[in-house]
């Protein structure tokens, strides 16, 4: 039955990348900044929270992509490993508090091994608690609830300076320490004898490696028993629990997991920006990250990278776009507002002619590898 | 326990499922009133009865989906719990629906490969870490899983979604996707609805083969004469209560069930056997 198995001719995949594609984008990545400083390290910053922005729509694209559980508040656990990184890597809590300025004299400097892990281990807890009473709700409703979640933590960071000073309020944090790699901090210029490397384009470097590393987990989660668990939850979850899947734990895990993305993706944010404040994190941001998974194939891992980079960079693109634009109706247009209403067109057609989004998976499952299975199987026998 | 229920003191191996005393309303409505049912162990057992008759309300209590009012359950022997739906599946009960509920974006292996969750254990470090063990057990859930497509014969469209399956095939996928839970009981609601001629006679010899190979099925239908041939036992409900149960030919011959379900005019022999009485 087996050889009759492989011998089977089987559909073809039809648009997961190809090895070789995968090669030529992850060269493309690497030289980037090299090709982006050319014209200046305004652009290697876009591109840098370009990745930010792919880290977070990874992480919602656990949320929504694969468990199908409509979350709105997403930017709720950025602003929680944001924060998170600021308060254990600033002066604010050794400021606020005097017994943990006399616990750490040279004030509070977490090195980037424990504060990553905590903001990631925090974030993952309110991923849970956000989690726990929305188990129940689906589509609009949970997207209600978790639109209310993100507008609260917003709201607790921009009020919680008072009567004890936490977050230091609409204020927001200040001089946090850049992320320190190997003892060399990245927010000097590296430098390598015949060439200088800057600041940004160190980031870059980190933030290409994290982006890697999630891609990799998410692919893995992916093709995985508490993966597939996930889709079946997100295509019947009626059907899902008759097979025996604890719905209730999975849900929470993939809130966990998501929100796990999201604080990993808001430490980087706070120590490349050396500030935080609430307005970083209003419901615009949620609806964008959802919007990015959405406009690049929902669930779909290459989609999801695309639609990221698109809209994280299309605005800073349209900026461009904008400036003439302006000039030619003699400044009566706004450049802000034009540019809003290009990204909307933009969102818009890519819509109307692509409705599964620009990268949508493939109609075909991809090729599993149960042949080389068999074969190894075969070797050990 | 047997003892109550002559109809099984034949029986030595406990029953595959045994329930007493069923009972479930909704609001004013009374779907089930105190069912008691006993299905022989590597028999297929036929549940009909008319539309509204609470035979999919059974359903769902076995399977959890509802919460019954009232009522004993024993699944071979061993009294479980039917208030958690994946605890059900876990116990040994794995169903179809009347209305396929297929994970339609996923693959028809993928569609499988789900329902060995409840038999297999990795969990998140694993799938991250890609452990042996992890490995190993994916290996052993996609040869399973494409085992049983190849058991219910869609395994040439392994790779397709779900969704782009023809309705008979989509019926087999959940079939196969119950199986891969390796249930003690298979349940099977409604099957052939929908079904043309030439697939109802396929989907006969699936769930005959399916009993040779040591399950028990509970099956409802409406197709009379499929449930006629392939059954060994039939329950006959009606207004959420069980009027009649036997052999196919004994509840053929019932008077209540004629009147309730099958119509006078059913077949050529309770009539004859009406105008005898």
């Amino acid at each position: 039955m087996q050889t009759q198995r492989t011998q089977q001719s089987k559909p073809l995949a039809l648009a997961p990348p190809s090895l070789g594609l995968k090669v030529l984008f992850t060269a493309l990545a690497l030289l980037l900044p090299i090709l982006l400083q050319v014209f200046g390290n305004a652009w290697v910053r876009i591109a840098d929270f370009a990745l930010l922005y792919v880290l977070l729509a990874l992480g919602l694209n656990i949320v929504v992509g694969y468990a199908g559980l409509l979350d709105m508040g997403y930017v709720a656990f950025f602003a929680v490993g944001a924060y998170m990184y600021a308060l254990l890597a600033s002066p604010q809590l050794t400021n606020a508090f005097p017994w943990i300025a006399a616990m750490f004299p040279d004030g509070l400097h977490t090195p980037l091994y424990v504060a990553i892990p905590l903001s990631a281990l925090f974030a993952g807890m309110f991923g849970l608690l956000l989690g726990a009473p929305t188990l129940k709700l689906r589509g609009d409703y949970l997207a209600v609830v978790t639109l209310g979640f993100g507008e609260i933590i917003r709201v607790f960071l921009n009020n919680l300076d008072r009567p004890i000073n936490i977050t230091n309020g609409p204020k927001g944090i200040g001089e946090i320490d850049p992320l320190t790699v190997m003892g060399f901090p990245l927010s000097r210029k590296l430098d390598l004898g015949f060439t200088e490397i800057p600041s940004v384009t160190l980031y870059y470097y980190l933030f290409i490696v994290l982006v890697g590393f999630s891609i990799l987990i998410c692919s893995r989660l992916e093709h995985s028993r508490i993966g597939r668990a996930w889709m079946a939850i997100r295509e019947d979850e009626i059907a899902a629990k008759a097979m025996g899947i604890n719905t209730r734990n999975l849900k929470l895990t993939a809130f966990g997991m998501g929100a796990t993305f999201g604080g990993v993706s808001g430490a980087m944010f706070a120590s490349f920006q050396g500030f935080v404040s609430p307005e970083s994190f209003s419901l615009m941001e949620s609806v964008m990250i959802l919007g990015m998974i959405v406009l690049g194939g929902i669930g779909y891992l290459p989609g999801v990278v695309l639609g990221a980079l698109l809209l994280a960079a299309l605005p800073e693109v349209l900026r461009y776009v904008a400036g003439p634009l302006q000039e030619l109706t003699g400044g009566r247009l706004d450049a802000a507002i034009l540019r809003q209403l290009l990204i909307a067109l933009a969102m818009v057609s890519v819509m109307l002619l692509r409705p599964r989004g620009l990268w949508p998976s493939p109609e075909h499952a991809e090729q599993d590898q149960i042949s080389n299975d068999d074969q190894a199987e075969e070797a050990h026998a | 326990m047997l003892e109550t229920h002559p109809s099984t003191v034949e029986i030595n191996p406990p029953p595959a499922l045994s329930v007493k005393g069923v009972c479930k309303s909704f609001g004013g409505l009374q779907a089930l009133r105190d069912i008691d049912l006993n299905i022989a162990q590597g028999t297929i057992h036929g549940l009909i009865g008319p539309n509204g008759a609470g035979k999919t309300t059974f359903f769902n209590i076995i399977s959890g989906l509802y919460a019954a009012d009232a009522g004993e359950f024993r699944l071979l022997g061993k009294p479980y719990k039917p208030s958690q739906v994946h605890e059900v599946a876990r116990a040994g009960i794995a169903r179809t629906f009347q209305n396929i509920r297929l994970f339609k974006e996923m693959s028809v292996l993928e569609n499988v490969m789900v329902a060995r969750h409840v038999r297999t254990h990795s969990g998140l470090l694993g799938a991250i870490f890609r452990t042996p063990a992890f490995k190993s057990e994916e290996h052993e859930i996609k040869l399973r899983a494409y085992a049983l497509l190849d058991y219910v014969g869609i395994e040439r469209f392994a790779s397709l979604k779900a969704k782009t399956l023809s309705y008979g095939d989509q019926r087999r996928l959940e079939i196969a996707r119950a199986l891969a839970t390796d249930p003690h009981l298979l349940a099977l609601d409604e099957p052939a609805a929908g079904m043309n001629a030439t697939e109802k006679v396929e989907l006969k010899n699936l769930i005959e083969q399916i009993q040779r190979d040591g399950k028990t099925v509970l099956l409802i239908e409406h197709d009379v004469k499929l449930v006629m041939g392939l059954c060994k036992t039939i329950t006959v409900l009606d207004y959420g209560t069980k009027i009649a149960q036997g052999s196919p030919s004994q509840v053929q011959k019932d008077p209540l069930v004629i009147k309730a379900y099958l119509g006078s005019s059913a077949t050529p022999t309770t009539e004859s056997s009406d105008q005898k009485s």
